[in-house]
């Protein structure tokens, strides 16, 4: 992450990968050359194989663990005192990773919290996030009484309630049935629209990837790399009509076919 | 009858129960079958006492130890209020340098590296055994006690801590770093919570060794006279035959142990009902 990274002629990228590459200390080469251009307002889908290298890339970008060789660059962020840019990221994990011990509202709290917003001055925010994704009812109920789902939209409020310029997404519903999933989807979809953020979604699903994107990247593994990049060019809001639709169909066969080559490439190697 | 074990499955175990009315029978029969088991026994033990004619220094009945439970009370007081003393004390150091030496050790691995040995050495070591140094290296005797007691209390709840606070969730852990959360803000909003029901667990141990601990370094002491606790009177009463009196001696030393080990378990209960697994009764 160096600040000295010149500004680029292609100033509509929030962040940008250039050449990363990610040696773990056990000799795992998660990542090899890799790049990716986020667009500001963008829906970015990585997708690919189990190991491939998603989860790594994502973390990466949120600045937790190092390349071992390449840059991430934020062209639009303002830097801070100590050289480090001021990424404005929201994460939401695979797990919804609530703090057990303390109520929807204390969860929600934590990102402004730790900032040093007081809880007077938060309620606000806190309040807009929880109804943002429909729990303004939960907000003094503690994680284990709440469902999946509902634990899952407490840990979009929470990283919502920043209000980011880029979210960043780790399979954030794979552990969900495929009703709560649809409309966590949906609603995922309205709140991108509504507050035009920037979306990095990391999914194993087809499907899923291509009813919510704007952008698709297939990745491969050993070494993780890009092999493909399909720009789904069809108008939000992507309703039911758009999930029956041909273009849906030729889209998902599409990108369907990239992922069989991802994983043949995988298994030559 | 050791006055309380470390068992740390203090909470009654949450088991599924059947809606209300069968439930409330329940909860009577959980206070009825225990006292009815402890007047059976009393009954049995005074009619053996009676029918094989046993002599009252050899074990006396039941209205005896009572009669001198009541006639030495003021002694026996004396004496359960300085090993309460000396118990609670030693409770009381040992949360909180147990706590404040746990939180020590996970701030880096190398204060981990070069002080846990010792923490060790001095757990295996059996207290018995350095009594008597400190015996002579304490100002009083008291004291004396009450650092014995203090080292059997104070590993439980170091290590329970010190495991507590490494077990963090690591996304949580991630998510506060995410976020820019100082090393503080993470201590005191993170660790230190989930470190908690690792810190009841050494809580309820070290409660019930602290009061073991007690008797036994003041076996070891054998220190004598007025600032003596429960374990020098029952001594006493051994060298004096007093049988009725050792066994009072022994029943106060017991209801003490039952006691710390129903409120440390009921402060656990109440600290973790809201959130913790093992604190909540499961509905399915
Ligand atoms: N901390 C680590 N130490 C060593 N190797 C690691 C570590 N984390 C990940 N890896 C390895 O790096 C590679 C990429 O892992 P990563 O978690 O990024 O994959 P992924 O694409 O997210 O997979 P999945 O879809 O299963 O979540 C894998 O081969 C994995 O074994
Ligand atoms: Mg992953």
């Amino acid at each position: 992450m160096s600040p000295a990274s010149a500004p680029s002629p292609r100033d509509r990228s929030i962040v940008r990968l250039e050449h990363v590459a990610k040696t773990f200390s056990n000799g795992t080469v998660a990542l090899a050359d890799l790049n990716l251009d986020v667009a500001e307002g963008e829906f970015l889908s990585l997708l690919g194989p189990s190991g491939c290298g998603k989860s790594t890339a994502l973390r990466i970008i949120a600045g937790l663990g190092e390349p071992t060789s390449g840059a991430v660059a934020w062209p639009k962020a303002m830097y801070d005192a100590s050289g480090k840019p001021e990424a404005e990221i929201g994460f939401v994990f695979q797990e919804p990773t609530l703090m057990p011990w303390a109520t929807v509202f204390h969860n929600v709290w934590l990102p402004l919290r730790l900032k040093g917003v007081s809880k007077a001055a938060a309620r606000t925010r806190v309040a807009e996030a929880l109804e943002m994704v429909g729990l303004e009812k939960f907000s003094a109920a503690y994680p284990r009484e709440l469902s999946g789902g509902m634990k899952m939209r407490v840990s979009i409020a929470r990283a919502l309630v920043t209000r980011p310029r880029l979210l960043l997404m780790d399979e954030p519903f794979a552990a969900l049935d495929e009703i709560t999933r649809q409309k966590l989807n949906d609603d995922l979809l309205k709140l991108y629209k509504q507050f035009g953020f920037t979306v990095l979604f990391v999914t194993h699903s087809v499907f899923e990837s291509v009813h919510l994107s704007s952008r698709i990247v297939v990745m491969a593994a050993r070494p993780g790399r890009v092999i493909d990049d399909i720009a789904i060019e069809a108008p939000y809001p992507r309703d039911r009509a758009f999930r029956t639709s041909p273009l849906y169909a030729e889209y998902c066969r599409r990108v369907s076919d990239s992922l069989v080559a991802a994983i043949g490439a995988t298994d030559h190697l | 009858m050791s006055a309380a074990e470390p068992v740390d499955t203090a909470v009654p175990a949450a088991a599924p129960r059947p809606p209300s009315g069968p439930r409330m029978t329940e909860q009577v029969l959980r206070v009825i079958v225990p006292i009815a088991m402890l007047v059976a026994l009393v009954a049995l033990w005074h009619w053996y006492v009676v029918a094989y004619n046993v002599p009252h220094y050899i074990l006396p009945a039941p209205e005896r130890v009572a009669q001198a439970m009541i006639e030495d009370w003021p002694t026996l007081s004396g004496a359960l209020f300085v090993t309460l003393k000396i118990t609670f004390a030693a409770l009381a150091i040992a949360l909180v340098g147990g706590v404040l030496i746990a939180v020590l050790l996970a701030q880096s691995k190398w204060i981990e590296i070069a002080l846990y040995p010792y923490m060790v050495i001095l757990q295996v070591t059996p207290i018995v055994a350095i009594a008597p140094l400190i015996l002579i290296y304490a100002p009083t005797t008291q004291s004396a006690l009450l650092i014995c007691a203090w080292i059997v209390a104070f590993f439980p709840v170091l290590s329970n801590t010190t495991q507590g606070l490494k077990s963090t969730d690591h996304n949580l852990l991630n998510l506060f770093e995410l976020y820019g959360a100082s090393r503080w803000q993470t201590l005191f909003l993170l660790k230190l919570p989930a470190a908690l029901p690792y810190f009841l667990v050494g809580l309820r141990i070290a409660g019930g060794l602290a009061l073991i601990a007690a008797v036994v370094a003041e076996f070891a002491a054998g220190s004598a006279g007025a600032g003596s606790g429960l374990a020098f009177r029952i001594l006493e009463s051994q060298y004096r035959l007093n049988i009725p009196r050792l066994f009072a001696a022994l029943i106060l030393l017991c209801a003490t142990g039952v006691a710390i080990f129903f409120a440390t378990s009921l402060v656990s209960h109440l600290l973790l009902r809201k959130w913790h697994e093992s604190a909540i009764r499961r509905e399915n």
